[in-house]
């Protein structure tokens, strides 16, 4: 029979406590358990970074985790990026913005992942360079843009942010 | 691709986790994740209990001691990366771990999982190699010590016995202003390399080379230690030429072929980067 | 044509965007319906072998399993087991159709030969591993030029070969033009191309309804009627019982406009359990289940007088169709076709043979085989430059077709009878642009010098022409709905990230008040428009852009007409702005589109406005067979490592044209993304069999996509050469980048490696052949 365990993750702010199979990986539990489908999987092999969230602030493939694994820690999603709105044309986190401005999505099914590497990107690295954030990005794969509208979007957020004096 | 079903066990203290080990039919450790979850997604290891060592206290730690660096096995990658430590006492590791696949497996990866898992092409493994590194591992009776060269048995095994883990590593650290370099060659930024090439060089006073530790990795099924080529330089003074005789001993080694490369193109390979390496250490030798 | 508004030709943000930023997208994984089951498929190991037995019994014991289903468990409920797809052609030699489900032999690793049914996937995929299959194997051919040799393995044991289909292609008398020739050079060319991998894989949510007798399946589809159609016609049902609704797509690039097994055999669980049914294919499945495009090998020689002027080109073409027939002889057929387009050639022919291999079916990834035809072209000319010492860029200069003469005929025919007219297009101009661009002028002494500094930089060159916008229609409607007054676009066309709501918000919002937030587009939907092609082949802004355009404007004549009836005004004097109807010359004077919806949406005894008919919408099918052809260049300086092999891209230029322009930040996305499709086809990306046709590529670290370090910063260069052949005076874009990479690649690396007489006949190339080349050029010189 299958092993059950019960936990308790604070997703985007708020404590969720479940009773989950042992084997169910955090993406599934993200996406299925509590229907956070913002979450995408890609490849399940830990290779296309689509399913990246962060763990206590730091990104991590949560195809690569286990949900009983997170038991106890702190993760953010890309439904937790912007506070939730219920004006559908509220602005958006910078990031967010930058995105939409550069056209850097194009079917957007990488996008979560790409968002939330982008986060931390900019939390450790406020001001990179181009080809820094190629290399940041370098383990999220998308196949519609070419990346280059990414990259472009990722400045620009930078720029954004700190005209605001925001942290990302 | 789900990980198959399994027993879940996430043990407090390294001698609760070697007991499961001893007394658990078919067990798997799990450290950062980032090569055994894909493993169990396409249920190419089918373990009846997974020991999760995330729960462990004290085993992430980098410090420097006995004139070693000592690494804890659960130690992630990117505190490897960002450590002042490490980039001042032990600068190829720190090369190394660059090229360790992305930010986000190196968050959770960890050094002990990477050598135990063994891949010929793994930085970190190389860099152990190419800096006679002794693994610290627990069993049943204690701990034992296993100097890296003797470390890895064949392809992606390492020697460990069924009811052992890794606990730590050890780095010897040479001598400020020693020269380095880790290159390697990939297909994409962040793969596996299809070659790598880890370099460390002492020079005596007089310009000659002192010692030199030359490592392959991704050549063959376990990593190497060049010995031939660290004799060919030890004694010598450095120059482009000697170089180059030196790396092109590297052809000769038996190599491994891939869906990535043939067997004739790693072992080019093995010699083109070596002699870079050569050369890039000797560019960083601080002489006193 | 008529002249573009500012809400149709400007860098207009994405209406879908804010969705997919938030994480609020659908996509079909997304779905949760109540009571569903999740299914997982038992697919074949062998690349061939006979199916002695299927045992389900230890599956099904496994608690959480619901049911598992076969072939057998099938036919009861199918009027026909086969999915015929197979577009007509008169070149076809055998019918090689796919079962829902195979149940007596397989003919490639990966056919699904049981669907299990359980509680979740987890469980699905134990019980798979536990339905045992008793297989008999048998001989497999993967190379389809040993597939078409005599005593070849057959692929299906009861084929009488493996010729699948063969037809010849020209025009002229290419002998007597060859025989004349005083330069003859003859090229030998292995292409491959891979996978699609969208981020997104494939995925089926199918629900039966009892009550009202009707099937429901959301796919992950770039072609929902089609899928509704080929399900109709295998379950033997009136299409009205089935809808197919397509959600948001992670990525389409070509594959899932084909309808599979996998679709079938989820749909027809559903309904046999009565329970809802979801399959999500995962990335392994992906690399043997979905179609992908693979290998030809060519045979073609060019013949080219003193001057470099091109007399003829002639070949053959062995191309790898894979076990069955998804799509057609589409494919090859657009490869051969696409060889002379952006030449004068006098004279041409070309022999297609497809061959069946025991490799999953072969249909258009991205570029759709023309990307094939464009190398073989441009590898041809670089060999008849090098030979003759004329320039590339020269030679080429010679023999692109200049701009007057557009529209130029070709002497070749379409796939469905058309004769080939390329519509418009300046060609040397844009070659001319992207060589300017990229810095043709000074790279030779650029080039020395590099030398003097041990680095080997070269430049590369090509051109192609592609045929955009297939016909012959794609259905919309435009209806203001009378109780919002918002716009509501329905069309057959299918989303899967090339904007398409954008366009459509842009198109008709041009004609009805200019607000793009007051247009909602709702594409690939079975149960709001009767018939729809889809999306493929670059097709959509053409074909659904331009019957947006006409629906639109109808809807804006008659709600104008309206308006004057309500306003007492003359229709001149009125004008569309926001969400209402206005007097130019006193906007107080008002009525809003949805009041004017409503004055037309009926009521029960009461008259219309004077002369208006009901409704306030209008559906248009414009109808075109003509293709429009856009073209380009890219120039591109590459550096080669000449020790490991490794070619960085140094300067990436492509000047294109796709005619009219509706959203130049979107015409760039499309063209960057394909031309970083175009750098994997390049140097990455290898989908490969051993022997056994066996897999050997079968996840992302073994099959290399390219990642952001890999791409270089593109440069786009736009050229505008509007097409007489529709409203708008659009082209088709969405796979024109991938077209001439490969070939200004080779090109690139050849003229770095010039000192080695580094030769490339092929595509993809590893940095482990480049260093081989270079070895082998080396001992020839010593």
């Amino acid at each position: 029979m299958a092993e059950m365990r019960k936990i308790t993750v604070t997703v985007n702010g708020q404590a969720h406590t479940r009773e989950v199979e042992t084997r169910m990986t955090l993406a599934d539990f993200l996406r299925h358990e509590l229907t956070l489908t913002g979450t995408h999987i890609g490849c399940e092999h830990g290779v296309c970074g689509a399913c990246t969230i962060l763990l206590d602030g730091r990104t991590a493939r949560s195809c690569l985790m286990l949900a009983v694994q997170a038991d106890g820690h702190a993760i953010d999603t890309i439904e937790g990026i912007a506070p939730p709105n219920p004006d559908k044309n509220a602005p958006m986190h910078p990031l967010q913005e930058a995105f939409r401005d550069n056209h850097a999505l194009q079917c957007g099914f990488c996008t979560p992942g790409m968002l939330t590497t982008i986060i931390e990107l900019l939390r450790d690295n406020p001001e990179p360079t181009s080809d820094e954030v190629r290399i940041a990005i370098s383990g999220n794969l998308c196949r519609c843009t070419g990346y280059q509208t990414i990259v472009a979007a990722t400045l620009d957020a930078a720029r954004r942010l700190k005209a605001e004096g925001r942290k990302p | 691709m789900k990980p198959p079903p399994f027993s879940y066990h996430d043990p407090r203290t390294v001698a609760d986790a070697v007991r499961l080990l001893g007394s658990l039919e078919n067990p798997k450790l799990l450290a950062g994740g980032q090569s055994l979850m894909p493993m169990l997604a396409m249920r190419f290891v089918l373990p009846d209990h997974v020991i999760d060592l995330n729960k462990i206290e004290g085993l992430a730690y980098i410090r420097e001691a006995n004139g070693a660096l000592e690494i804890g096995g659960m130690t992630r990658q990117r505190d490897i990366e960002f450590s002042d430590l490490v980039a001042a006492k032990h600068p190829l590791l720190r090369e190394g771990i660059l090229n360790v696949g992305h930010r986000q497996t190196r968050n959770r990866g960890t050094i002990g999982g990477s050598l135990c898992h063994l891949d010929p092409a793994a930085e970190q493994v190389l860099v152990c190699m190419a800096s006679d590194a002794i693994v610290t591992v627990a069993g049943p009776n204690g701990e034992r010590a296993i100097p890296f060269r003797e470390f890895p048995l064949a392809y992606m095994t390492p020697a460990l016995e069924p009811d052992e883990m890794l606990v730590g590593i050890k780095l010897p650290l040479w001598p400020a202003g020693h020269g380095y370099c880790f290159l390697e060659f990939a297909r994409r930024h962040g793969d596996f390399a299809v070659v790598s090439a880890a370099v460390l060089l002492e020079l005596d006073a007089g310009g000659k080379i002192k010692r030199a530790a030359v490592a392959l990795g991704g050549v063959a099924a376990v990593p190497l230690r060049m010995d031939e080529v660290e004799a060919r330089l030890v004694g010598q003074v450095a120059s482009e030429e000697l170089f180059r005789e030196a790396a092109e001993l590297c052809r000769a080694v038996e190599a491994i072929a891939d869906v990535h490369a043939t067997v004739e193109y790693r072992q080019h390979l093995a010699a083109v980067l070596t002699r870079r390496a050569l050369v890039q250490a000797l560019a960083r030798v601080r002489r006193a | 044509m008529s002249a573009p508004s500012a809400v149709r030709s400007n860098r207009v943000l994405r209406v879908e965007d804010a969705d997919l930023l938030k994480g609020a997208a659908r996509f079909v994984d997304d779905l949760h319906l109540s009571g569903m089951l999740q299914a997982a498929f038992v697919r074949s190991p062998h690349g061939h072998a006979k199916v002695l037995s299927i045992d389900t019994s230890m599956a099904k014991d496994v608690p959480g399993v619901h049911a598992v289903l076969t072939r057998d468990d099938f036919l009861p409920h199918l009027a026909t087991e086969f999915i015929v797809v197979g577009l007509p052609s008169p070149a076809y030699r055998q019918d090689i159709n796919r079962p829902a489900l195979s149940g007596l032999e397989v003919v490639h690793v990966g056919e699904p030969v049981a669907i299990v049914l359980a509680d979740n996937r987890y469980i699905a995929e134990d019980a798979a591993a536990l339905v045992m299959v008793d297989y008999d194997p048998l001989p497999a051919v993967g190379d389809p030029r040993e597939a078409l040799k005599p005593g070849a393995p057959l692929v299906h044991s009861s084929s009488p070969h493996n010729l699948l289909a063969e037809f010849d292609m020209g025009y002229g008398d290419v002998d007597a033009a060859f025989a004349g020739a005083p330069h003859v050079f003859k090229e030998s060319l292995w292409q491959h191309r891979g996978g699609s991998h969208s981020i997104e894989c494939r995925g089926d949510v199918a629900a039966y309804d009892s009550f009202a007798d009707t099937l429901t399946l959301w796919s992950s589809t770039q072609t929902p009627h089609a899928a509704r159609s080929v399900l109709a016609g295998m379950l033997g049902w009136d299409e009205d019982r089935i809808r197919v609704v397509t959600p948001d797509v992670g990525g389409g690039f070509g594959p899932k406009l084909i309808f599979y097994p996998e679709d079938v055999a989820v749909a027809l669980a559903a309904y046999i359990t009565r329970r809802p049914v979801k399959w999500i294919e995962d990335r392994r499945e992906h690399f043997v289940a979905t179609t992908q495009e693979r290998d030809q090998y060519w045979d073609a020689e060019i013949a080219v007088d003193n001057d470099g002027k091109i007399l003829g080109l002639r070949g053959s073409i062995v191309h790898d169709h894979g076990a069955y027939t998804a799509r057609g002889v589409n494919l090859p057929y657009e490869s051969a076709q696409t060889v002379t387009l952006a030449y004068e050639i006098p004279t041409y022919q070309m022999n297609v043979k497809l061959a069946l291999t025991n490799k999953v079916p072969v249909t258009p990834v991205r570029g759709a085989g023309q990307p094939q035809g464009v190398f073989c072209m441009e590898r041809l000319l670089d060999r008849a430059a090098d030979e003759l010492k004329i320039p590339r860029a020269e030679l080429r200069r010679r023999n692109l077709i200049p701009g007057d003469k557009m529209p130029y005929t070709k002497p070749l025919k379409s796939r469905g009878g058309r004769q080939v007219v390329l519509d418009s297009g300046d060609y040397p101009k844009c070659q001319a642009d992207a060589l300017e661009k990229a810095g043709a002028a000074d790279f030779a002494v650029r080039q020395a010098a590099a030398r003097k500094e041990g680095r080997y930089i070269g430049l590369g060159l090509a051109n192609f022409v592609k045929g955009t916008g297939r016909g012959p229609f794609e259905p919309v409607t435009v209806r203001v709905d009378p109780s919002t007054g918002q716009i509501i676009v329905y069309s057959g066309a299918t989303a899967m990230g090339q904007s398409t709501k954008t366009m459509f918000a842009q198109v008709v919002a041009e004609q009805l008040g200019g607000d793009i937030t007051r247009v909602t587009a709702k594409p690939g939907d079975t149960g709001t428009m009767s018939m729809g092609l889809g999306g493929f082949n670059s097709r959509l802004t053409v074909m659904a852009g331009s019957s947006a355009h006409l629906a639109a404007t109808k809807v804006r004549d008659k709600a104008l007409l309206i308006a004057s009836k309500l306003l007492k005004l003359p229709a001149e004097e009125l004008q569309i702005h926001g969400g209402q109807v206005e007097a130019k010359a006193d906007p107080s004077k008002s009525v809003t589109l949805g009041q004017l919806a409503k004055s037309v949406a009926g009521v029960a005894g009461f008259v219309l406005p004077d002369g208006v008919s009901p409704g306030l919408e209008a559906t248009e099918y414009f109808v075109v067979d003509d293709m429009a052809y856009a073209n380009g260049a890219a120039a591109i300086e590459v550096e080669v490592d000449v020790e490991t092999g490794g070619v960085h891209i140094n300067k990436f230029v492509i000047a294109h044209d796709c005619g009219a322009v509706i959203n130049p930040m979107l015409v760039d996305g499309q063209i960057v993304g394909a031309a970083a499709h175009g750098i994997g086809n390049a140097l990455y990306e290898w989908m490969g069999y051993d022997d056994n046709c066996q897999p050997v590529t079968t996840n992302l670290g073994e099959y290399l996509l390219v990642t952001a370090p890999e791409v270089p910063l593109i440069e786009v260069s736009h050229h505008e050469s509007p097409t007489y052949l529709n409203p708008l005076g659009v082209k088709g874009v969405g796979e024109c980048g991938v077209v001439p990479v490969a070939p200004a690649i080779m090109s690139a690396i050849e003229d770095a490696l010039r000192e080695f007489d580094v030769h490339i006949a092929q595509t993809p190339i590893t940095p482990g052949e480049i260093v081989a080349k270079i070895e082998a050029g080396r001992k020839a010189k010593a």
